[in-house]
């Protein structure tokens, strides 16, 4: 007697929302089992991992700030996971739209036009859409593999940014520092409360998700890329046209990366260094996959990813554990989604030994 | 003092590149059975950190290769696992399990951070090495760089002139069919996920006993991902691995010869290291363009979960 | 009696009050490691903590990136009690600033930067004195004339102990040569190693690094063994465990003093204190054991020296320093001022090759 998989007839609604949950208890689940091993008290380990981080109104808004760039960069990279087109380079064009904002603020030091900061917004996403349309056009005019051809471009960015810093954009009076100059005033993004960090990158990043919404379960355009993502012959069949899939995929994850890396250049950051980026273009792509693809599960998972990121850094502090244990927890919960996201379209059953 | 300068480069090059190549053939076999492993990191930090506790510890080198080969053999068996029993997205597990590596390295590294181990010695080659120039740059190396080319050597053979080999490149070209004809698709790609995750973890195990003998967080420094770059850059066959490691190797070292030397180049360091990224997505282009070449090259099946008996 | 008690219970009450240790924090910018830039603050952070038993408790957060993060951490510690905060990386100046503006009962001290406030002080070594003193050793020990610097950014420290490296050495060998390679990194071994090797290509034999790993001088150890008469020095640390034949000396900082200094002046009710820009005179710099290796006569000749610059009779940057383009920069007779120094961008006469300007 053995166990196998067998595929059901449908997916399974009640696991699509339960997988989640379960890859999240079984997270913490092993978390606890980590501290244990690792000689800490396991509860006290999970008050300061999970709680701590919200105990108070600052707490909450770092959580949100945190929050806010995996959001953005979730949501654009859904729109193209679910059309199947694979968007691994956001970490890249996140760099490049925080490049492009970054290279307006500085080009307008002295400005109080109330227009600079849109115009940052938008030079954000055009960065990020520039260079997340080098791999869609590889794509289309080349057929070459765009999971690929969007993660060399990550490296290539992460040298540009190197590049600029050291170089063209280094700050003349900051003694040769591989920094830029701080933004002015009139280039940052307005907090929303005094003493926060939280910034109005928030409310682009809730209009983002609402506008994803609409556009994947209320648009056409959006069905026709569902369509092609769960099956692509369908899709050619009705005349949706896969070139025009692959390039909004492409470049509506672009888009939202780039505001993204706006976002923190404009925001906590105030300037443009070689550590813009802790990885939130990958850490995204988990929150899209943990999210569901679906601009609400992207909401709630991209505040536990933001958990786990200043978790992590309180274990450090009060614990003394390696902040690398953010990377190990983010991890595990994407493994154990993936595990329990199995049971959506299949399940076991035992079979009887054959004959 | 020109030809002693070239004796240096080329030493530099082919110890940077040596990793390189071990994770690459890992990462070519993989691919050949139509899986794509993107935790190469993952899977050459856990190797790494597995070899440096086992060197610490026993001082013996063997055992530090051995524990690294087994460390990336388990990781990728999570990946396996995931991707190809629970048929879940073969890029998400990649990913899943390069940070996931990198982060539980960090983690088991972190009492090892202080700690360094004695170089290892290199092993001459007799008669070879006396070649000039050529003779000591690659005759006088560590051993893992003669067993990265006994690698490539193995792995071209067992794809080209093997029948196994036939049997993986034929799962990777067209799963269905060889599914249909009675080879056990699942199983023989695990098997190469496995190979993929061992050499990985050798790799991995290459950069902390041999290349710089220390540990900490960080250490593998993004060479897992440029191996998965080298695969398609080599357009999967083997021996262009090699050339590509040595070439990626190359723009690592050469920056650091120009400097030492007091040559200004008027080109930006940063663009020197950006070569091979750009290199390859123009090698992935070339080969793509032609429908008809890429179905020579590249697996056709590959990232595509295979669904047993559908 | 009642009140006997009573008058008892307040003065042990009030004891213990004034008795509660005060909370100091301590960021790192790496791990701590058991060599390096952080390892040194550690050090200091230790000794200070037992020359204080009982009057402080430390809390350490190391490896925090340089970026939005630290701030978040630097908050925590104040928030979470901290009197005095310690931040020992430039990379962390501006959240330090924003921090210290909101908290304005908690004192901090932010190292090697130049923003400092009612509550923010800064502190920084004169490690280029260390480097002097280690140039003049290779000066008189080298065979090949050429020394090999491996450097991390081209920012006025490091260009401060290139250069003072160089007129180390050249004040005992006017044909030396100085070549510099770039890491771009405080921390990366395998750029380092390679950076190390090349130099040593170039004939370099006297070579040393500002940078934070202890590959460079266990590469020149290992270059050292296979019979090339390569030699090292070390730098923040004494890295000889790594590097036994091969380390000549090396630049070492010790914070001990300037810690215990300050926490015990902020105890005492005396305030941060002025900017803290400390050398070999305070103690703060220090030059690492030499080694076997090292003639007597270099020694006894380097002590003197090294005297001589703690009475203020010389100084690393005395007239004349020209420039790698042979301008005049501080003329004979006069010693270049603080502020120069701190804004140090040429290389000296001796040095070859181009500061990168990218």
């Amino acid at each position: 007697m053995w166990l196998k998989f067998e595929q059901r007839t449908e997916p399974s609604p009640l696991m699509s929302y339960l997988s989640p949950a379960i890859a999240v208890g079984l997270m913490l689940v092993s978390g606890m089992a980590l501290f244990y091993v690792l000689g800490r008290n396991p509860f006290a380990g999970f008050k300061i991992f999970f709680l701590n981080p919200v105990k108070d109104w600052y707490g909450v808004s770092e959580l949100l700030l945190k929050a806010t760039p995996l959001m953005l960069c979730a949501v654009g990279l859904s729109v193209g996971f679910r059309a199947n087109v694979w968007n691994i380079g956001a970490e890249g064009q996140f760099l490049m739209g925080a490049l492009a904002a970054g290279g307006v603020a500085l080009h307008f030091p002295d400005s109080t036009s109330p227009f600079l900061l849109p115009g940052m917004v938008l030079a954000g996403a055009l960065g990020g859409m520039a260079w997340a349309a080098i791999p869609a056009w590889l794509r289309t005019r080349f057929n070459a593999n765009e999971i690929l051809t969007s993660l060399m471009l990550v490296y290539v960015a992460q040298l540009m940014v190197s590049w600029l810093v050291h170089g063209p954009w280094k700050d003349p009076e900051g003694f040769n520092f591989p920094q830029t100059q701080m933004f002015q005033p009139h280039a940052l993004l307005p907090l929303l409360k005094e003493g926060n960090r939280v910034n109005a990158a928030l409310f682009i990043a809730i209009a983002a998700l609402i506008i994803g919404w609409v556009f994947m379960n209320r648009s056409f355009l959006g069905y026709q890329m569902k369509v092609a993502g769960q099956a692509e012959n369908a899709g050619r069949y009705a005349g949706f046209s896969s070139r025009r899939t692959i390039w909004l995929g492409m470049l509506a994850g672009g888009a939202l990366a780039g505001i993204a890396g706006m976002s923190e250049v404009a925001g906590p950051i105030g300037q443009i260094t070689e550590h813009i980026s802790p990885g939130y273009g990958f850490a995204a792509m988990i929150v899209a996959f943990v999210g569901r693809l679906n601009p609400i599960g992207i909401f709630f998972a991209s505040l536990l990813l933001a958990l786990l990121y200043v978790g992590g850094e309180q274990v450090q502090q009060y614990m003394q554990l390696p902040s690398a244990i953010s990377n190990v927890f983010q991890g595990m919960l994407l493994f154990f989604l993936l595990a329990s996201d199995v049971f959506i379209n299949f399940r076991l059953r035992r079979m009887a030994r054959r004959q | 003092m020109g030809l002693d300068l070239l004796t240096y480069i080329l030493f530099a090059t082919v110890m940077a590149g040596t990793p390189l190549i071990i994770a690459g053939l890992g990462e070519l076999v993989t691919e050949k059975a139509g899986v794509l492993n993107l935790g190469c990191e993952g899977m050459m930090s856990m190797g790494a950190v597995a070899a440096f506790a086992v060197a610490y510890g026993t001082h013996n080198y063997f055992l530090a290769i051995l524990a690294g080969l087994v460390a990336g053999l388990v990781m990728s068996l999570l990946f396996a696992v995931a991707a190809l029993t629970l048929m879940a997205n073969q890029v998400a597990c990649g990913l899943a399990l390069s940070i996931f590596g990198v982060g539980l390295a960090a983690f088991i590294g972190k009492p090892l951070e202080s700690m360094s181990l004695t170089a290892g010695t290199p092993v001459a080659i007799p008669l070879l090495c006396r070649i000039p120039v050529l003779g000591p740059a690659l005759f006088q190396q560590q051993s893992l760089v003669y067993f990265s080319w006994v690698l490539l050597a193995a792995v071209a053979w067992f794809l080209y002139r093997s029948k196994p080999g036939l049997v993986l490149r034929a799962v990777g070209e067209a799963p269905v069919s060889a599914h249909a004809i009675g080879y056990r698709v699942v199983r023989i790609r695990y098997l190469a996920v496995l190979f993929g995750g061992a050499m990985a973890g050798v790799a991995g195990a290459f950069m902390v006993v041999f290349y710089t003998p220390l540990w900490v967080e960080g250490m593998i420094a993004g060479r897992g991902w440029i191996s998965i770059a080298l695969v398609v850059f080599s357009t999967w066959r083997p021996l262009r691995v090699l050339l590509g490691a040595y070439l990626f190797g190359g723009c690592m070292v050469a920056q650091m010869f120009v400097q030492a030397s007091g040559i200004h180049l008027n080109v930006p360091a940063q663009f020197l290291s950006a070569l091979p990224y750009l290199a390859t997505v123009l090698v992935l282009v070339l080969i793509s363009h032609n429908r008809s070449n890429i179905r020579l090259n590249s697996p056709a099946s590959l990232g595509q979960p295979f669904l047993p008996d559908v | 009696m009642a009140m006997r008690n009573i008058a008892l219970m307040i003065v042990s009450g009030s004891l213990l009050l004034a008795q509660a240790p005060v909370k100091v924090g301590f960021v790192y910018v790496s791990p701590i490691g058991d060599a390096g830039y952080t390892y040194q603050h550690d050090l200091g952070r230790k000794a200070m903590e037992a020359a204080l038993k009982g009057k402080v408790t430390t809390q350490v957060v190391e490896n925090v990136e340089e970026g939005a993060d630290a701030e978040r951490v630097i908050r925590s510690l104040a928030t979470d009690g901290c009197k005095m905060i310690f931040t020992t990386s430039f990379g962390y100046m501006n959240p330090t600033a924003k921090v210290a503006a909101t908290f304005p009962n908690v004192d901090f001290f932010h190292a090697t930067g130049y923003k400092s406030s009612k509550n923010m002080a800064t502190y920084n070594g004169r490690f280029y004195e260390g480097r002097y003193l280690n140039g003049i050793i290779a000066g008189k020990m080298t065979k090949t004339h050429i020394a090999g610097f491996v450097g991390a950014f081209p920012i006025p420290e490091v260009m401060m102990a290139i250069d003072a490296f160089t007129q180390g050495m050249r004040s005992v060998d006017p044909k030396a040569e100085v070549h510099v390679v770039w890491v771009n990194s405080w921390f990366d071994p395998g750029k380092e190693r390679e950076a190390t090797n090349s130099l040593i290509s170039q004939g370099a034999d006297m070579i040393t690094q500002h940078t934070d790993s202890t590959v460079v001088v266990s590469t020149v150890e290992e270059q050292h063994k296979a019979g090339k008469g390569v030699y090292c020095f070390s730098y923040n640390s004494d890295m000889s465990k790594y590097a036994p034949t091969s380390q000549l000396s090396g630049d070492i900082t010790d914070w001990s003093g300037y810690y215990t200094r300050t926490v015990q002046n902020v105890l005492a009710g005396k305030g941060i204190g002025p900017n803290v820009w400390d050398g070999l005179k305070e103690g703060m710099i220090k030059i690492a054991p030499f080694n076997a290796a090292v003639p007597k006569p270099v020694r006894t000749y380097v002590d003197k020296v090294m005297a001589e610059m703690k009475a203020g009779k010389v100084n690393a940057f005395q007239g004349p320093v020209v420039a790698q383009d042979g301008t005049v920069k501080v003329p004979a007779g006069k010693v270049m001022s603080d502020n120069d120094l701190g804004s140090l961008n040429y290389y000296v006469q001796g040095v070859v090759g181009n500061v990168p300007k990218g």
